[in-house]
């Protein structure tokens, strides 16, 4: 194996193991507070931007680190469609959250993309 | 209501619920740190926000909640699917924050020490969302 394609595995299992904590630790509160509704803050917390943006600045430098947090911005308002789509249908349909979770990432993708397309591209 | 710290939920959660966790949340992290390198920071920006907690605690809320009912003799799935929604529905809310956390380490990043942009931006996270939490609830 070549030396840097040991140096981008080693860099993926550092960000798996601090990206699997982060989003763990943030989950963990989710389940610790109620009501509900404020629990829910937690499904939203930066976990993935706080594990991933410190290491992109070591290593790929801190303009590279803003370009990303910029088009997080999009991937936000995303997650902000994505989360009321889960919300809406959850209240009104009779599906399981594994379904509905998991049927709605279209709408993350969708949202996200397009607002890559029209703003970022 | 007021909000509560309630450590009894701990104990209704099985290890391998917070081993799934881990693992979607490390795959997503590495996943987005591989987005960047080979598509850029603009492709790779957008799934900083990818919704990696969401799917998981929404599925737990489900069945802790329908477990409660059942352990009562009841049936439980409507007040799961509420509880749930209500979950996702304060996401809802908390992806605002994100707008936020977004905007505010986008404008320190070139200019602020690190720990200190991610301090920045965890609490404007952390403010934009209970603010509208709180505002919500009050309207």
């Amino acid at each position: 194996m070549h030396q840097r394609e040991r140096f981008v595995m080693k860099e993926m299992l550092f960000r798996f193991l601090v990206g699997g904590t982060v989003v763990s630790a943030f989950a963990l509160l989710g389940d610790l507070f109620k009501p509900k509704s404020f629990a829910g803050l937690f499904g939203a917390a930066p976990s993935v931007a706080l594990a991933t943006l410190a290491l992109t600045v070591s290593t790929k430098g801190a303009a590279f680190a803003a370009t990303e947090a910029h088009a997080m911005m999009a991937g936000a308002i995303a997650f902000f469609a994505y989360a009321l789509c889960v919300s809406r249908v959850m209240m009104r349909r009779h599906f399981s959250a594994l379904l509905v979770t998991v049927c709605s990432i279209p709408v993350w993708f969708g949202a996200a993309f397009g607002l890559w397309y029209v703003w970022l591209r | 209501m007021r909000i509560k710290v309630d450590s009894a939920v701990l104990s209704e959660s099985r290890w391998y619920e917070f081993g799934i966790r881990f693992l979607f949340g490390g795959l997503i992290t590495a996943a987005a740190g591989l987005i960047a390198t080979r598509f850029g920071a603009e492709i790779g920006g957008l799934f900083l926000a990818f919704p990696a907690i969401l799917p998981a605690s929404a599925t737990l809320v489900e069945k802790h909640e329908k477990q409660r009912k059942v352990e009562k003799g009841l049936n439980g799935s409507v007040r799961a699917r509420r509880a749930t929604g209500v979950d996702a529905a304060g996401a809802t809310i908390g992806s605002l924050g994100l707008i936020a956390f977004a905007a505010t380490a986008a404008l320190l990043l070139t200019e602020a020490r690190m720990s200190l942009v991610l301090l920045c931006a965890t609490i404007a996270w952390g403010t934009v969302s209970a603010v509208i939490w709180h505002l919500r609830r009050e309207i």
